[in-house]
């Protein structure tokens, strides 16, 4: 008893001595059914969270109060308090959801719906489905536009970018990207549109005005096979200067200048990483290697790897609460 | 707001012309085999739709694709009957398609690629496993999606070494595919350092293979037949015929694996396979079908996807157009195998990973860790480059 207390005081202690830089990252793991919350002033792991069958896409409320996080397997979106760290509602997103975005008030939800061809419009407030569109076979990246008036969808087999209007619910612009694209990311600018192709092996850049492909993000690793280099995750740092490429199989994060779209350097990372989020103050970025169950942390401006925390099963997606 | 006003002028600009035309028609013809094989597992038992089902799946898929391109694509069925002529029924086809998915034993279908070799018809193999197709009878006009035999013996051998069962007990079939297999397999373990301790040769003496008397007969016969053999890790069985191979596991006079024919078998696809997305078109399958996807599927689902592929890229219906960019440097295909999928330009063979299944799981896919290869490692399953006998023209 006495021990317990002891425990729980320094536990305490802990918890009110830690600075106020230290934020909370979430991160989904698709074969462990749970999500693994990470103290990013500590690196540990401080809670693991039981979540539904086959969680990937997860992302914080814009509020930062709820995580969510789509559980394919059981077809929805479970809501984790984030006070509480617990699963407290579930909203109807559709079958299969994997991956989705916020409009910037938080209001709207699209769901990218895998297995019919569609995208999900859910009212966040109401937790109802409000509309659905047809989109290319396989859906799976999700992304709007800084305006907010363009919703990104990108559809894994038909290998295009979708565009899509906000208000009309209806597709403006398709544009051909290489096979199985699978991430898109604007530049907080809006001046580009980053589409990743896991099977193509490149990151098409698109000019989100005109609809056309402009240039590529290609990768070379010597003595790694091409077919090696899978680019999935996107991340752009907030002044549009570099960005940060997840490789999957490749096993490393490149870093590419964003203004010329040259890789910069590759960070040699865990096996089969995925995606990726920023702290808010952009120090960090944390990066979920699926095959080797951890995550690695990414000093921002150092472009190094400065840590490797072990997660739960097969780690997929990760979102940092906003400050 | 001045932006949005010329993106939207722009993109009705853009509309305009295309909402104005016709549709560009792709017609995909697929020319299926007469007649269905009986196998020894009744839950292995092809459907009527072995394969086609496949093909319709994918034209569903390339018509979404299509309807942002305005490209429309259509299947048009037809099956040989008993003693038809391969010849004749591809050139129906082809008067109205350009492309045809063929699933045929490899003299019919050379005889309907030489039919279709001035008209410029794509020929796209589905079905036949010949290497004699890739190498000294191969075509101009044929690209080849099903994997070849030689392929499928690597992808099983490069495993089986990995797992240092490197002692074979060979077991082939006494019909001419079983032997072929067995050549293959023969140079498979040649080729990745495993030894064959003893062959034995299963005669297809007759006989049906559903019988109400059921087991226990073959429960007496396969312990006898497996038994005095030097001591071997896994027996590997040649039994295309499907006559003896399935009785195999479980009934062996030494406690061993099998594998080839029955036990750990080499495919392109397999209704288990759930990695890469899998399950996505895994499950558009069923819904489609209701039925289980099966290797056929797959490959004529990926000779489709070819085209669709191609015609996408290409913004083109024209099978001459589509051909050059399949032949050429900038075509992949994407196909639930981890990797991209590429033609080998020397004979048209798609290269591909190849998995490992036991009927209820995936086991393994090959290349296994460690075959490493200077081009590609897709290129250490089959016969490469320097290898090869094929003249294509």
């Amino acid at each position: 008893m006495l021990r317990r207390c002891l425990l729980s005081g320094t536990v305490l202690w802990l918890t009110a001595a830690a600075p106020a830089s230290a934020f909370m990252a979430y991160v989904s793991n698709e074969k462990g059914n749970t999500v693994s919350v990470i103290d990013t002033d500590s690196w540990t792991v401080t809670k693991t969270i039981k979540v539904g069958q086959r969680p990937r896409g997860i992302e914080f409320s814009r509020d930062g109060k709820f995580v969510m996080v789509a559980v394919g397997d059981d077809d929805t979106i479970q809501v984790i308090d984030a006070k509480k760290q617990e699963v407290v509602d579930t909203l109807p997103s559709g079958p299969d959801p994997e991956l989705f975005t916020q409009d910037a008030a938080g209001k709207i939800m699209y769901v990218a719906n895998e297995n019919d061809n569609t995208v999900t419009v859910i009212d966040l407030e109401k937790r109802a489905r409000i509309g659905d569109v047809q989109v290319g076979v396989e859906p799976e990246g999700m992304t709007i536009s800084p305006d907010g008036k363009i919703l990104i969808n990108t559809s894994e087999t038909t290998n295009m970018a979708h565009f899509i209007d906000t208000s009309t619910r209806q597709i403006v612009a398709n544009v051909l990207v290489d096979a199985r694209p699978r991430f898109a990311e604007f530049k907080h600018d809006g001046s580009e549109l980053w589409v990743s192709s896991e099977i193509g092996g490149t990151v098409s850049i698109v000019d989100p005005v005109k609809h056309v492909v402009t240039g590529k993000v290609t990768f070379n690793i010597p003595g790694l096979r091409s077919e090696a280099i899978q680019p999935v995750g996107i991340g752009m740092t907030k002044d549009d200067k570099t960005a940060f490429v997840a490789l999957g199989p490749a096993n490393r994060i490149a870093v590419v200048d964003a203004v010329n779209h040259k890789v910069i350097k590759y960070l040699l990372v865990g096996q089969r990483v995925w995606h990726m989020a920023f702290t808010p103050d952009e120090k960090y970025l944390l990066v979920t290697n699926g095959v080797s169950n951890d995550v690695s942390v990414i000093d921002v401006a150092a472009q190094k790897v400065i840590k490797t925390i072990q997660v739960g099963e097969l780690p997929w997606g990760v979102t940092i609460a906003p400050q | 707001m001045v932006r949005w006003l010329v993106a939207a002028i722009g993109l009705i600009a853009m509309a305009m012309p295309v909402r104005a035309t016709e549709p560009i028609e792709i017609g995909i013809g697929y020319l299926g085999r007469a007649g269905v094989q009986q196998t020894l597992s009744l839950v292995e038992q092809p459907a009527e739709n072995d394969g086609i089902a496949g093909a319709r799946l994918a034209v569903e898929d390339n018509n979404t694709t299509g309807k942002f391109l305005n490209q429309r694509f259509n299947l048009e069925e037809a099956r040989l009957k008993e003693g038809e002529d391969a010849a004749k029924a591809a050139t129906a086809l082809a008067d109205r398609n350009g492309f045809i998915i063929a699933d045929l034993p490899p003299d019919a279908l050379l005889q309907a690629a030489d039919a279709l070799r001035d008209r410029g018809t794509v020929l796209l193999n589905a079905g036949a496993i010949d290497d004699r197709l890739r190498e000294q009878d191969c075509r101009a006009n044929v690209i080849h999606v099903a994997p070849t035999r030689s392929m499928l013996a690597d992808a099983l051998a490069q495993y089986l070494v990995w797992k240092q069962w490197k002692r074979w007990f060979l077991v082939v079939g006494s019909h001419e595919k079983d032997k072929l297999y067995a050549d293959a397999l023969r140079r498979a373990a040649t080729r990745f350092g495993a030894k064959i301790v003893q062959e034995k040769i299963f005669e297809d003496t007759g006989g049906a293979r559903r019988t109400d008397s059921g087991v226990t007969l073959i429960q007496r016969q396969m312990p006898v037949f497996t038994q005095q053999i030097p001591a071997y890790d896994v027996l590997v069985a040649a039994d295309e015929s499907e006559v003896f191979a399935s009785y195999l596991p479980y009934r062996t006079w030494d406690p061993r694996p099998v594998a080839g024919s029955a036990g750990l078998v080499p495919t392109s696809w397999d209704a288990a396979q759930d990695q890469w997305g899998a399950v996505q078109i895994q499950n558009r399958f069923v819904k489609l079908n209701s039925r289980r996807m099966t290797a056929l599927d797959m490959q004529a689902w990926t000779a489709a996807r070819m085209i669709g592929e191609a015609a996408s890229r290409t913004n083109s219906g024209d099978p001459k157009k589509l051909l050059a960019f399949l032949k050429g440097p900038d075509f992949s295909v994407a196909a639930f195998k981890g990797t991209r999928l590429t033609l080998r330009d020397w004979n048209l063979q798609l290269r591909q990973p190849i998995l490992l299944v036991d009927g209820r799981m995936v086991v393994s896919v090959s290349p296994q860790e460690g075959f490493l290869h200077q081009v590609s490692e897709l290129d250490t399953l089959g016969v490469d480059r320097p290898e090869t006998k094929c003249k294509l023209q």
